[in-house]
C-alpha cells in the first residue's frame, strides 16, 4: 500500500492500464470516480443538450418539469436524507419561493402584486433566499424535535401554509383563481415566448442548465465538512454531539440549504405551466417529494433526479393505460379511472419500494453496473 | 351566554371525534413506536361502509359491523405492509402508512362517486334543551359514545390479561417476548383497535352532516391532538382531542369578530397553531414521557 501511494504520488497519477486504482485520497473523493461515470455522464449530458431539437414540444415541457422537480428532490434529499430530520413541510417551503419570484417579476398593474422585475437573475437567487429564511426559522423546531414529532409539525406547517397561501388573495389571488407565474427573462430574453427557438427549447435548455448546477453543488457539498456533519447527525446525533458537530448549526443549515433548493424549484416549476393555485402546495406535494427521494434512492444525487423523473413521467404513463387495459376509463366521472390509478400507484410504488428495495431506483442501478461490471463472473 | 355553551359543546362532541381518533394513534404508536398515517383512510371506509350497510340493517348494528370490518381490514394490512418491516427505522414504516393512506383512500372514494352520503343517523340536527341551552344531540351521542369507548379501552388495558400484554410489551418488547407476551399478536390487535376507533369515529364525522371525499382531512386534527397530549399517552390523547376540539370550536365562534385579519377558515389550522405553541414550551407534549437518551 505505502508502495503505491509512493509510486502514485501526491498529485495520484493513476499506474497504467488500472483505471479503477485510487492511489490518493483526491482521486477517491472524486466526482466522477471511474471512467465509466466520465464517459456516461458526458453521453447522458450530450444527449440532453441535444434532446430539445429532436423531441416533440409536450416532452420536452415533461422533462422540463421534471428537471425542476429534480432541484426540489435534491433539497428534500439534503434535509431528510443526507441530514435525517424528516421533513414532510416541502410544499410549504416550494410556495414561498414561487410567491417570491411571481410576486417579483409580477405584472405591477395586475391584480395581484408584482414589482416588474423580470430579471430571472434578479427573482431566482430572492425567491431561494426567501424560502431560505423560512427554513431558518422553522429549524429551532428541529433542535428541539426528533424523528416523528418533527414529522408531524412540518406536516402541520404545510396546512398553515395551505390556509395563508389561500386567505392572503392579493398575493396569491386567492383559491381557485390563482396567479400568474414569474416571468423567465434571460438577458432581455423572455423565455416563456416563442422567438427563434419554441417556448419549450428555451424553458428545457434552462432548467436543464439549472438541475446541472444545483445538482453538482449538492454533490460538492456533500462530500465536503458540512455533508460528513449532515450524515454524522442523522446516524446517531448524540455521537455527533460529543465529537464536536454543533447540532443546532448544523440542523439550521440543513433546513436552510434544503428550503433554497426548494424555493427555486417552486419559482421554476409553474413558469412552464404559466399559472398557479394557492391550492396546489398541499400534502399531497409534501408527499410528492417523499416518493420522489425515497423511490429514487435517499441520500444520493442521482437518485433524487431518477425518482423525480420517474414521478414527473409517471401520469404521463397512465394515461396511456386506457388503451392497454380497456377497463380502466379515461373519464374521471368513471371508477376506476386513470386519475385513480395515478393516484394508487403513488401509494403502492412508495410501499413496494420501501419493502422490497429500500435504496430505490438508485440500488437497482448499482446492482446492474455491478453484474456487468464483473460479467461474465457472477462477482 | 347561550352562543359561547352552544359553542363548548360543539367543541367537546368534535374534540371526542378527535379523541377517538388520537387514541388509535397512540395505541399504534405504544405498541410500534410508529404514527400510523393510515387513520384517515380507515375512518374513511368506516364512515362509507356504514353509509352502505345503514340502508339494509339498524344504523347501530351497522355501525359496530362497520367497525368490526374495519379492525379486519387494519389488521389484514398491518399483516402485508407493517410486519415486514419490524425492527427497520420508523420513518420508513410511516412512510409506508402514508402510502397506504393515498392506496386505501382513492379505493374508498371510488364507492363515494362524486355525490355524498348519508350515515341515517337517527339524531340528525335535532337539538335537546340542557339547562336552557339548546345542544345539538349529535354532540351528545359523540360525547357519550367517546366516553363509553375510553372506559371500555381502559379497563381492558387496566384489568384484562391482553391488556397486561400489551402494556408489557409497549414498555419493553424484547423483554415481553422473552416472558412470553406474544408480541407480533399484540402489533395485529393494536392495529386493530385503531382501526375499530377510527370507523367509530368516521360514522360520528359523517352523523348529522354526510360523507363525502374530503371527510378525510378531519382525522388529520387528531395529530395535533396527540402532539399535545403526548404521543405515549392515552390520558393525553382524550385530553389534547378535547382542547383541540374546543380550540377550534371557540376560534370559530369569536374569531371573526375579536381577529378578523386572521382570515375566514382560521378555526381549520388553529389546532396547529395551538400544537406549534405547546410544542415549544414543552418538546414531548403535556403529558408525554420525555425521551431519556442512553449513550
Amino acid at each position: 500500500m505505502t508502495a503505491l501511494l509512493e509510486r502514485g504520488g501526491r498529485r495520484g497519477r493513476r499506474p497504467r492500464g488500472r483505471p479503477l486504482l485510487h492511489t490518493s485520497y483526491k482521486q477517491d473523493m472524486a466526482l466522477l470516480d471511474t471512467p465509466g461515470k466520465r464517459r456516461w455522464l458526458s453521453a447522458l449530458l450530450v444527449i440532453a443538450v441535444l434532446a430539445p431539437f429532436m423531441l416533440t414540444d409536450d416532452i420536452l415541457q415533461l422533462l422540463a418539469v421534471g428537471f425542476v422537480a429534480s432541484i426540489g428532490a435534491i433539497g428534500l434529499n439534503i434535509v431528510t436524507g443526507y441530514a435525517g430530520q424528516i421533513s414532510l413541510g416541502h410544499a410549504f417551503f416550494l410556495a414561498i419561493g414561487a410567491y417570491t419570484a411571481a410576486a417579483v417579476s409580477g405584472d405591477p398593474d395586475g391584480k395581484v402584486i408584482g414589482f416588474g422585475v423580470t430579471s430571472i437573475l434578479v427573482w431566482l437567487p430572492l425567491a431561494g433566499l426567501a424560502a431560505a429564511l423560512a427554513g431558518v426559522i422553522v429549524a429551532p423546531l428541529a433542535t428541539r424535535l426528533r424523528g416523528l414529532y418533527l414529522a408531524i409539525v412540518t406536516l402541520g406547517l404545510v396546512f398553515l401554509g395551505e390556509h395563508i397561501f389561500k386567505e392572503w388573495d392579493s398575493l396569491t389571488g386567492g383559491p381557485g383563481v390563482g396567479r400568474p407565474s414569474a416571468v423567465p427573462e434571460l438577458f432581455g430574453i423572455r423565455l416563456d415566448e416563442a422567438g427563434a427557438y419554441s417556448k419549450e427549447q428555451k424553458l428545457y435548455l434552462l432548467m436543464l442548465v439549472m438541475l446541472v448546477l444545483f445538482a453538482v453543488l449538492a454533490r460538492n457539498l456533500m462530500r465536503s465538512r458540512v455533508g460528513r456533519a449532515f450524515a454524522a447527525v442523522r446516524d446517531r446525533d448524540i455521537a455527533a454531539a460529543i465529537i464536536g458537530v454543533d447540532l443546532r448549526r448544523y440542523k439550521l443549515l440543513a433546513f436552510a440549504i434544503s428550503s433554497f433548493y426548494a424555493g427555486v424549484a417552486g419559482a421554476l416549476m409553474y413558469t412552464v405551466a404559466g399559472y398557479f393555485d394557492p391550492g396546489s402546495f398541499n400534502l399531497l406535494l409534501s408527499v410528492q417529494f417523499i416518493a420522489m427521494i425515497l423511490i429514487g434512492g435517499v441520500a444520493t444525487v442521482s437518485g433524487s433526479i431518477m425518482g423525480a423523473m420517474f414521478i414527473t413521467l409517471l401520469p404521463r404513463i397512465t394515461r396511456e393505460l386506457p388503451g392497454v387495459l380497456p377497463f380502466i376509463s379515461s373519464e374521471s366521472k368513471d371508477t376506476p379511472n386513470v386519475f385513480q390509478v395515478e393516484t394508487v400507484l403513488y401509494g403502492l410504488l412508495i410501499i413496494i419500494f420501501l419493502i422490497l428495495e429500500p435504496r430505490g431506483l438508485f440500488g437497482i442501478w448499482t446492482r446492474i453496473r455491478n453484474y456487468w461490471k464483473a460479467w461474465p463472473f457472477s462477482y | 351566554m347561550t352562543e359561547f355553551w352552544q359553542s363548548v359543546a360543539r367543541g367537546l362532541g368534535n374534540g371526542s371525534i378527535y379523541a377517538l381518533l388520537a387514541l388509535g394513534f397512540v395505541i399504534i404508536y405504544k405498541s410500534t413506536r410508529v404514527v400510523s398515517f393510515a387513520q384517515p383512510a380507515f375512518m374513511l371506509a368506516g364512515a362509507v361502509l356504514v353509509t352502505y350497510l345503514a340502508a339494509e340493517v339498524n344504523f347501530f348494528l351497522a355501525l359496530v359491523l362497520s367497525a368490526l370490518a374495519v379492525a379486519l381490514l387494519a389488521l389484514g394490512v398491518e399483516r402485508v405492509t407493517v410486519r415486514p418491516m419490524v425492527g427497520k427505522p420508523v420513518f420508513v414504516v410511516a412512510i409506508i402508512t402514508l402510502g397506504l393512506d393515498i392506496v386505501i383512500r382513492v379505493i374508498v372514494n371510488g364507492f363515494i362517486g362524486l355525490d355524498v352520503r348519508q350515515v341515517g343517523d337517527p339524531w340528525g340536527l335535532q337539538t335537546v334543551n340542557l339547562l336552557g341551552v339548546p345542544v345539538q344531540q349529535r354532540y351528545l351521542a359523540m360525547l357519550l359514545t367517546t366516553a363509553l369507548m375510553v372506559a371500555a379501552l381502559f379497563a381492558f388495558f387496566r384489568y384484562t390479561r391482553f391488556g397486561l400484554a400489551m402494556r408489557a410489551a409497549a414498555f419493553d418488547q424484547e423483554t415481553a417476548l422473552a416472558q412470553g407476551v406474544p408480541v407480533g399478536a399484540v402489533f395485529a390487535t393494536s392495529w386493530a383497535m385503531a382501526g375499530g376507533l377510527a370507523a367509530v369515529a368516521g360514522v360520528l364525522v359523517g352523523s348529522g352532516a354526510s360523507v363525502d371525499q374530503n371527510l378525510w382531512i378531519i382525522a388529520l386534527k387528531a395529530l395535533p391532538a396527540i402532539i399535545l397530549g403526548g404521543l405515549d399517552s392515552l390520558g393525553g390523547a382524550v385530553a389534547g382531542g378535547l382542547a383541540v376540539g374546543l380550540v377550534e370550536s371557540l376560534v370559530g365562534t369569536y374569531q371573526a369578530d375579536l381577529a378578523p385579519w386572521l382570515g375566514q377558515n382560521f378555526a381549520v389550522v388553529s389546532p396547529y397553531v395551538l400544537m406549534l405553541l405547546v410544542l415549544l414550551m414543552k418538546p414531548y407534549g403535556l403529558f408525554g414521557t420525555p425521551e431519556v437518551e442512553r449513550v
